[in-house]
């Protein structure tokens, strides 16, 4: 085995807001403005005050790791921990702040299917276009244009443009083009997420192959199943940092279980500092998960339990809780009965049943509401979770479309037996 | 296919090692990569072409209808009405054969101005040096210039124009004009992507050039102590050049070519510089 990858102390640091002006004309102005000010007062003006505003975030810290030739890694890790970063740095999208990257032979990367495609394009045309963004020559297109084709099942449809094709065909054709690649290392985002069934499964079966042909793949995904499936190591990411490397199963088990314990729960013990206001001030919130659970699966009911001190007397209060997406959209929100209360601390739970929610990161906003009518206090983002998708009985590995994914109870039945339908 | 698969085998031996990390100091500009990608520029160029031909009438049309129509007004205004001298020629031959280059080099710095900022989507997705995506807009910018030249072409046969032997020095012109547009164009649309103002001056700009170069009058207008000025403008050779080639007006001076050409030769490699520092951040903040 030799090393095809080898990643050494790797950091991106990003500059958050706005360091300088983002209008030349501004910045000109600036410049000279300052340059005729030096020049009447005879010394230089300060200015160095300009460079303070912004804030750093390091999107990678101090990542280092080695992969094998013929590796098949996964990558988790919550939104925002740094996996497209990883990504878009080995592809050479966007270069490291520190650190040192070491590979051989070509990297195609996968970002995205179809990357490139130009709508007014016939499906002939784009599949060269596609192909040389991706990195291959013509020759070798020319070579792989027929398996391209045969791959992505748009035969029919070569000379159509793009733009009158359905979302599907658009994929295939997208994927077909990139599974002809044939880097030595082939690093994959996210992109098991679209097409159907039997396209899904052609595509694993060919990210097997490639595998097999001694060739690395770097895979990300939410879809722990289908990290479990094709990879045998997964490196976890949290907050930048490699959190965790080794055997998949592992790994994995561990980034389910430490995202159902530690982050959710927030403590204020001070009735003086906690958020709050003069009518309300909080406590306690928590995220809790039924005993035996490790972890929150789409399946796992939550409770979700706040505290929070009344500072009026006889206040009628109840308690809004609002879910939210990652996307900002509100799935939910949910009320307690109003009751009357004197001063003193006020416990809430909210018992959001399991087989409800759809895989995803979850934000939960309270707000204490007064007299049933008028909100007195809200906090956002008191709670944040993850609902993982673990097991699945279906090799569609897709994200299953939908803002929730309720159990439904269904009623099905044959009718009756025909030999004959009539339109035989 | 066993046998492939050892041929194959043999060729990983010989994988090529890279590094990735972070840049310092002065950076080498790394043309040689820009050669390596040369099939992939030639792919957006034609991309470029075939996209504005989809629909063949409107983009042969339009390849046509603009430098046709500014030579239609510009005669009738500058022709007609200000009569202004146009060294012997026809006012619409004349003027046409400036409106050439011209178009040419406003469609190219306009193009390759917006080059970065308008293919975002491959920006963030995949690498390529950024720098084919300037110079492919300069190429694709050719089809036009060659459809447009077609129609001088029948101007000169109905004028009974014969073009002299500094037809053989076109390419010359041509190019010019291509690395000046180049040139300015690989400052303008690094600073586009950092600066959203921008895109605002590129016109402006653009109309301001148009005015300070030989397009709508002759440079024999100009008063011969401000001529060495007005030769600075890399434009002005150009345009007298085509029109010295095709219509056999007296030759541009070589210091009307020498010097703008030193001119954008360091407005380019200045640009391309820049565009270098700026090239590790495009991505990030596109």
């Amino acid at each position: 085995m030799r090393t095809a990858i080898s990643i050494e102390n790797l950091g991106k640091k990003y500059q958050l807001g706005q360091v300088h002006s983002d209008l030349l004309t501004e910045r000109i102005g600036h410049g000279l403005r300052s340059y005729f000010r030096k020049f009447q007062k005879g010394s230089s003006v300060t200015n160095s005050s300009q460079k303070s505003s912004g804030d750093e975030f390091w999107a990678l810290k101090d990542v280092s790791m080695e992969i094998q030739e013929g590796e098949v890694i996964g990558i988790i890790g919550r939104n925002g921990a740094g996996k497209s970063t990883l990504l878009k740095v080995l592809s050479r999208i966007t270069e490291p702040t520190t650190g040192r990257i070491t590979f051989e032979g070509r990297v195609g990367s996968l970002l995205e299917v179809g990357t490139g495609f130009h709508p007014e394009l016939t499906g002939r045309e784009n599949i060269f276009l596609n192909g040389a963004i991706l990195g291959m020559n013509r020759a070798e297109i020319t070579k792989k244009f027929d398996e391209i084709v045969k791959f992505s099942e748009i035969e029919r449809f070569l000379d159509t443009p793009v733009k009158r094709y359905s979302s599907g065909m658009y994929v295939r054709l997208g994927f077909a083009v990139a599974a002809h690649l044939e880097p030595e290392i082939l690093i994959v985002d996210e992109v098991l997420a679209v097409g159907d069934v039997e396209f899904q499964k052609k595509c694993l079966g060919k990210m097997e192959n490639v595998a097999k042909e001694g060739r690395t793949v770097l895979f990300v995904s939410h879809n722990m199943t289908a990290i479990r499936e094709l990879c045998k190591r997964a490196v976890w990411l949290d907050s930048g940092r490699c959190v965790g490397d080794g055997e998949v199963n592992e790994v994995v088990s561990k980034y389910l279980q430490k995202n159902a314990n530690s982050i959710h729960e927030a403590v204020w013990e001070d009735p003086r500092t906690a958020p709050g206001n003069q009518k309300v001030r909080l406590h306690r919130a928590r995220l809790s998960v039924p005993p035996g659970s490790s972890s929150i699966t789409i399946q796992t009911p939550l409770d979700a339990e706040f505290e929070y001190w009344n500072l009026v007397p006889d206040a009628k209060l109840s308690l809004s809780l609002h879910l939210y997406n990652l996307e900002g959209l509100c799935i939910f929100s949910s009320d307690s009965t109003p009751r009357n209360y004197p001063i003193g601390l006020i416990r809430d739970i909210c018992h959001i049943p399991g087989d409800l929610l759809n895989d995803g990161t979850y934000k939960i906003m309270i707000m204490v509401v007064q007299e049933n009518s008028f909100g007195i206090y809200q906090q956002e983002n008191i709670l944040v979770f993850d609902a993982h998708e673990d097991e699945r009985d279906s090799n569609w590995y897709g994200k299953w479309p939908g803002a929730v994914r309720p159990k439904l109870n269904w009623t099905t039945e044959f009718i009756n037996k025909s030999d004959n339908m009539g339109l035989l | 296919m066993e046998k492939t698969d050892t041929v194959q085998n043999a060729q990983v031996k010989t994988l090529r090692r890279s590094v990735i990390s972070p840049s310092r100091g002065w950076l080498s500009l790394n043309l040689k990569e820009v050669w390596e990608y040369r099939e992939l520029l030639g792919i957006l160029a034609w991309r470029d072409i075939t996209v504005r031909y989809k629909q063949s009438i409107v983009g042969i049309g339009w390849a046509i209808i603009q430098p046709l129509m500014t030579m239609i007004i510009f005669t009738i205004i500058f022709g007609k009405f200000a009569k202004l001298p146009s060294d012997g020629l026809p006012y619409p031959i004349f003027a046409y054969c400036a409106l050439l280059p011209w178009t040419y080099f406003a469609r190219s710095l306009g193009d390759s101005s917006d080059s970065l900022v308008g293919s975002s989507h491959l920006i963030t997705k995949v690498y390529f040096p950024r720098l084919i995506l300037p110079i492919s807009k300069v190429f694709s910018g050719l089809i036009d210039f060659a459809i447009a030249f077609a129609i001088l072409v029948g101007m000169m046969a109905w004028y009974r124009i014969a073009p002299t032997k500094g037809v053989l020095a076109l390419p010359l012109f041509i190019g010019i004009a291509m690395l000046a547009a180049l040139g300015v164009g690989t400052w303008f649309t690094a600073l586009n992507v950092r600066y959203r103002d921008v895109k605002f001056v590129i016109p402006f700009l653009v109309q301001i050039w148009m005015y300070a170069s030989p397009v709508a009058y002759s440079t024999s207008l100009i008063p011969e102590k401000w001529q060495w000025i007005y030769g600075l403008n890399p434009m002005v050779g150009v345009i007298e050049g085509f029109r010295w080639a095709m219509l056999g007006k007296a030759a541009p001076s070589i210091t009307l070519l020498l010097i703008p050409s030193l001119i954008i030769i360091a407005i380019l490699i200045s640009g391309l510089y820049y565009f270098k520092k700026m090239e590790k951040t495009f991505a990030d903040i596109i």
